[in-house]
């Protein structure tokens, strides 16, 4: 018999594809159930607008339609859409708009038809008068007074205002050789997922059984959620994530739609779909980032940060949806970085605007507290006409110093910084590198090298850190089955969408019980099957879902090791699984089968004395700490000081995400990371303009970046293994997100050094850069 | 995404659906590829009672050669455009701008009478047919009459086709063997649309001086345009010195667009330097 | 109206609403559910089939513009149960994350191998401008349409 090879750490072809490859993949949209009626929202065109009335008459006698509702007929029917995050002021989120809408794409009504088309055409014969209002959507002038309030009942914007206060950092600051001021802008981003969002809904009413097939990262919160929305038990319904195409935080959430079909079917008892449209995503799901930032920084000559204290402005937009107003709170916590700055003290004010909700998106507060690290150690690298290379190493927290307490209050894992920056360098050729800038600037042309070294916080845990209203903590849950054939299911409570843990966690299970790959099924999103999970997000699927399935994994191995130790009879410790055999660790060729441990665990004809029948077993994974992955990227770019063009020469990125399970899917998080990162330095940004109109509602206007747009990636790794957990692993989703976007801005920064302009806010789109040369160039 | 009823009409020949455009008056619409109005219907922003689809009108659909000229047929893809030999023989420019017009689908589907007729002012098209000194051939019920590129364009989005008319057929004469040409753009990120874009021609003399040079600009103001300042201060002289001095008259006289891509002023930049940088290249391209 | 039309070798009729988007007619009416819809302005390319052999984004074609024509979805693209080098190249060589764009992608990629057989990274690059992904930074993308490039140049020389 051919021996089974090991699956850890090989680059081994993902599972998942065959079906996503030949189109027979099944998202929420190709759900099609009997008599399944479409369900299209009518949106706000206003930003901010009273609403007199709403006539929907003319759009109800259209044929083909079978209802259309407005926020006035929810009333009391279906609950408010959650935030389980704390804030002082939680304001009333409807399904649809009662009586004001507050944001441009809002719901304001919605068409249930025969086919979407005709639902739309439903949706051209609802009359509604608004009164418009005006409307705010800088967060700064939200916060004067006289600016038009969102929510009367609160009596201004502010949605709350919190401090960390530090009196070590004035001392800091009063010892400085420098106090360097800033301010920074994480600008607003939209997640676009390439899929939209969806739901369809099915009622069952002779079982009361409430289905929700939803595009979502969390189907078992989701199903939490609605629950209480619809006044339905958790019990009767079950939530369906099939595949999901794409998520970066925006569908780690709880929408209006979800419960909206879901009341329409119950209400109906007909099946009812509703599929978001990317003008839709644009205004309605939730963007990210969207925090200024005041920063001082105490700095002494030698390029040593002592202390870092500022003031933010986060908005939240018009209402708070599922995490809201928690994101900012990471970038306050990690925004010392990499380095050991004793001192930091940081309030937040977060605001209503008349702009879609804010909320996770990849990265989740980190990518700005980063950018904000890495600004300052180019900052006081500039200052002082240092390298910026020797300022990162001068403040790194050495590794030596792991665990390493921070000054935001965590405890940073394990690390190794300077060995990461060493290597990106030497990737690069550093001092090559340099020469060729100093080169090109001789002919008038533009290099510029930027360095980011990021270090972020994934699988977020323990409990407690989490908001004590969401209802799930940061464990995580699996199941492993060894079915009567010998064949493994895994239920896993993390909900992928493209991060490849059935492949992962097929790996694991395939090597502990030294079975065939191809023997091992990982099954994930649905709540009618799998026990209660928490989902995909904060880089937390392997991180914490691979522990939790690691301790299934042992005592399923535990219960086999008994059966087996009666059967060869040798003690249970001295068995290991291999190449589909239990066998003796000093003497492998002593084995049997596992197929008769597994017969004799389903047949149990001789029972095995404190040995239950059945071969499955569950656990709930909680963390003691968080994992801190790591890492630098260096980029070398050059500047068109003509037209402001930034053109990528080279992308290094040595990353450490602990130990590498999946070499190929790791590379794949990178990349795809760093293009996402590339894209808030260079490309993206959500505009309003001052009457709350979405300037970017198409991706005609939005520039997710093309293939053209990005550069040859070239990745290197080093080790470090997380001792939080069983695995080692750190974490990855998030990472390449977050060291690139601060390593671009510095390279083009850097290219930009000959012209003194230190700093330009993102996105570093051509007219800022070439008006910045320009206002230069006449200044000079 | 779902575009309002209509009534769909299938035209055979060009006559027909003149015909047919008649009888609908202002509810009739043509469908050429579709990639110019489909995305308006999808949004609504465009509903016409009546679509007379000239998609099947096969003489629409070919490049031939006639009286010294090379003729495009208006449902000619820009894919077929950017590969014909003829085209990269006698209007090598042409072929260039099609095969940088959106990407490879579009290219496949929208036709060149589909683009100039919608007149987008930030299509890529325009530039290139007004620097080859374009003839439009437009057809009615009273007939059919030519209009030559310089006065087809009219303002933003608006041509010389009249409701009513097709715009059949686009003629060019041969490029001047030793001509240099290029079209540069500078795309708008997120829709590959011209933020501006260049089309510059020009041929030398015997002394290596300009005899001919063609600018034509897209994107920077509400419709495409020649540079003829630029021409002007380029012609009979030698390139090298002046193309930078020429260049600099790109953006005179016009008021260019400004959106949350870029600034007029900046957009007035880009036209410079781009009209620059095609020069160079057409002039590094041109035999003396 | 009536339209006939051939979809991966298969020749279908069915009674439409003129105004009906090919993509809908594909997904909704021919039940191929692997065309997915990204975008509503002609842009992302998740909806990208072949028509008459090149490819196009269906969303910007009316089903009634298919009239005769030969569609190709990504359904029809695997013979004899033998998947298309593309798609081997995409599975291989990690090119797709959540799977959403990449039908579309895959298609067009078959556009530009049937033009050209062995492009540069540049030129796939350029290639793609039709079509967005949001998960794999396109790397893996490029890899693996070179992947399929070269297996496909040593089949056509076997």
């Amino acid at each position: 018999m051919a021996v089974i090879p090991k699956f850890v750490g090989e680059r081994i072809k993902r599972r998942e594809d065959p079906r996503l490859i030949t189109g027979t993949g099944m998202y929420v949209d190709d759900v099609r159930l009997p008599g399944m009626l479409s369900a299209v929202v009518l949106r706000s065109p206003h930003a901010h607008a009273k609403i007199n009335s709403i006539d929907l008459s003319k759009a109800r006698a259209l044929k083909g339609v079978v209802c259309v509702l407005s926020g006035d007929d929810l009333r009391d029917k279906v609950g408010p859409v959650p935030c389980v995050a704390p804030a002082d002021h939680v304001p009333y989120h409807p399904v649809l708009a009662q009586g004001k809408v507050r944001f441009v794409g809002e719901g304001v009504a919605v068409a249930v038809a025969s086919s979407p088309y005709i639902a739309q055409d439903a949706l051209d014969l609802i009359d509604v008068d608004y009164d418009p209002l005006d409307a705010v959507v800088d967060p700064e002038k939200a916060l004067e007074p006289g600016a038009p309030v969102l929510h009367e009942e609160f009596g201004n914007n502010s949605v709350t205002f919190a401090s960390v206060p530090n009196p070590a950092v004035d001392e800091a600051m009063r010892k400085a050789d420098k106090i360097i001021k800033a301010r920074l802008v994480n600008q607003r981003l939209a997640p676009i997922p390439m899929e939209p969002r969806g739901a369809v809904a099915r009622w069952d009413g002779g079982y009361k059984q409430l289905t929700v097939w939803s595009s979502t990262q969390i189907p078992h919160l989701l199903r939490s959620q609605l629950a209480e929305m619809l006044k339905v038990g958790e019990n009767r319904i079950r939530v369906i994530a099939p595949e999901v195409g794409g998520g970066f935080g925006c569908k780690l959430n709880v929408y209006a739609e979800e419960a909206l079909v879901a009341h329409l079917s119950m209400t109906l008892g007909k099946p009812v779909k509703w599929i978001e449209r990317r003008r839709e995503n644009f205004a309605g799901t939730t963007h990210g980032r969207d925090q200024i930032t005041y920063l001082e920084v105490a700095a002494l000559k030698d390029g040593t940060v002592t202390a870092v204290k500022a003031h933010f402005v986060c908005d939240m937009g018009a209402y708070l949806q599922l995490l809201t107003p928690a994101i900012p709170g990471f970038s306050g916590l990690m925004m010392t970085g990499c380095y050991k700055i004793p001192a930091l003290s940081f309030d937040q004010q977060m605001v209503f605007t008349n702009k879609m909700s804010t909320d996770a998106y990849r990265g989740a507060g980190r990518p700005e507290a980063c950018y904000i690290a890495e600004r300052v150690m180019d900052m006081v690298a500039a200052e002082f006409g240092l390298d910026p290379a020797d300022v990162r190493r001068k403040n790194f927290i050495p590794k030596e110093a792991f665990p390493a307490p921070t000054a935001g209050g965590l405890v940073y894992d394990s690390g190794d910084y300077e060995l990461s920056l060493n290597k990106a360098l030497e990737i690069v050729g550093y001092q090559k590198v340099r020469a060729e800038q100093e080169a090109a600037r001789k002919q008038g042309r533009y290099i510029g090298i930027g360095i980011a070294s990021y270090v972020e916080i994934c699988g977020i845990g323990p409990s407690a850190l989490l908001p004590p209203k969401l209802k799930g903590g940061g464990w995580e849950s699996a199941t492993i089955r060894m079915e009567p054939d010998c064949k493994v299911t895994v239920l896993t409570g993390v909900s992928p969408h493209g991060q490849g843990q059935e492949t992962t966690f097929a790996q694991i299970v395939a090597d502990e019980l030294g079975i065939d790959i191809d023997d091992v099924n990982v099954v994930h999103g649905d709540t009618a099957v799998v026990q209660y999970g928490i989902g995909t997000f904060g880089s937390r699927g392997t991180t914490v879902g691979g522990p939790a399935l690691m301790m299934s994994v042992g005592k399923l191995q535990e219960k086999m090791k008994k059966i087996a130790s009666t059967m060869m009879e040798v003690p249970p410790d001295q068995l290991i699984f291999t190449n589909r055999t239990v066998a003796l660790a000093s003497d492998p060729s002593k084995s049997i089968p596992l197929q008769q441990v597994v017969d004799a665990a389903y047949g149990y004809k001789q029972p095995i004395p404190g040995v239950e029948p059945g071969l499955d077993a569950t656990s709930f994974y909680e963390p003691q700490n968080c994992t801190f992955p790591f890492g630098t990227h260096v980029a070398v770019v050059e500047v068109d000081p003509e037209t402001g063009v930034v053109k990528f020469l080279r992308y290094v990125a040595v990353d450490d995400c602990g130990r590498i399970l999946s070499p190929l899917l790791v590379e794949g998080q990178v990349h795809g990371g760093i293009a996402q990162g590339i894209a808030q330095a260079l490309y993206e940004e959500v505009v309003y303009d001052e009457s709350g109109q979405l300037l970017t509602a198409t991706l005609m206007d939005y520039a997710v970046p093309k293939a053209h747009m990005l550069p040859r990636y070239e990745l290197s790794a080093t080790v470090t293994p997380s001792p939080v957990n069983v695995l080692g692993v750190k974490g990855v989703g998030e990472a390449g997100t977050i060291g690139s976007t601060p390593c671009v801005v510095s390279a083009v920064m850097d290219a930009l050094k000959p012209f003194g302009i230190r700093h330009i806010d993102m996105p570093l789109k051509p007219e800022k850069v070439w008006r910045a040369i320009r206002d230069a160039q006449q200044k000079g | 995404m779902f575009p309002a009823s209509f009534e769909y009409h299938r035209a055979s020949s060009v006559k027909e659906a003149l015909a047919m455009l008649q009888q609908y008056g202002e509810d009739g619409k043509i469908l050429a590829g579709g990639h110019s109005l489909i995305p308006m219907m999808k949004l609504r922003l465009a509903q016409p009672a009546h679509l007379v689809d000239i998609g099947g009108i096969r003489q629409l659909a070919s490049i031939r050669e006639e009286g010294g000229k090379v003729i495009i047929g208006g449902l000619v893809t820009h894919h077929a455009v950017e590969r014909s030999d003829v085209v990269r023989a006698k209007l090598g420019m042409l072929s260039e701008c099609a095969a940088v017009i959106g990407d490879t689908q579009v290219r496949n589907r929208g036709t060149i009478g589909g683009s100039l007729a919608h007149a987008d002012p930030a299509a890529d098209y325009p530039a290139a047919v007004l620097a080859l000194d374009g003839e439009i051939k437009i057809e009615g019920t009273g007939g059919s009459r030519v209009v030559k590129a310089d006065d087809f364009f009219i303002d933003l989005m608006t041509t010389a086709v009249q409701p009513g008319e097709v715009l059949t057929e686009v003629a060019f004469a041969p490029v001047a063997s030793g001509a240099g040409f290029t079209y540069l753009k500078h795309r708008q990120p997120a829709s590959g649309f011209a933020m501006v874009g260049v089309a510059a021609l020009l041929t030398l003399d015997k002394k290596g001086n300009c005899d001919r040079v063609r600018v034509g600009i897209t994107g920077l103001g509400a419709k495409p345009f020649r540079a003829k300042a630029v021409e002007a201060a380029l012609l009979g002289k030698a390139p090298a010195p002046a193309i930078a001095a020429a260049a600099a008259h790109a953006a005179d006289g016009i008021d260019p667009l400004s959106d949350i891509h870029a600034s007029a002023d900046f957009r007035a930049e880009l036209a410079r330097v781009y009209t620059r940088r095609a020069l160079e290249t057409a002039a590094a391209r041109a035999k003396a | 109206m009536r339209l006939s039309l051939t979809i991966n070798g298969e020749r279908r009729e069915d009674d439409i609403d003129p105004r009906t988007l090919l993509v809908h007619y594909l997904r909704d009416i021919a039940g191929l559910t692997g065309t997915h819809v990204g975008c509503e302005t002609s842009l992302c390319g998740a909806c990208t089939v072949h028509l008459n052999g090149h490819a196009v984004k269906s969303c910007t074609v009316l089903a009634v513009q298919a009239e005769g024509a030969e569609i190709t979805t990504i359904e029809g693209l695997a013979r004899g149960g033998q998947l298309h080098p593309l798609q081997e190249g995409f599975w291989e060589e990690h090119g797709l994350q959540c799977g959403y764009c990449t039908p579309g992608m895959i298609m067009a990629a078959a556009d530009l191998l049937a033009r050209n057989r062995n492009p540069t990274e540049t030129q796939i690059r350029e290639a793609l401008e039709g079509n967005l992904c949001r998960c794999t930074g396109y790397q893996h993308i490029i890899n693996a349409i070179q992947s399929a490039a070269a297996k496909m140049r040593t089949q056509k020389a076997a």
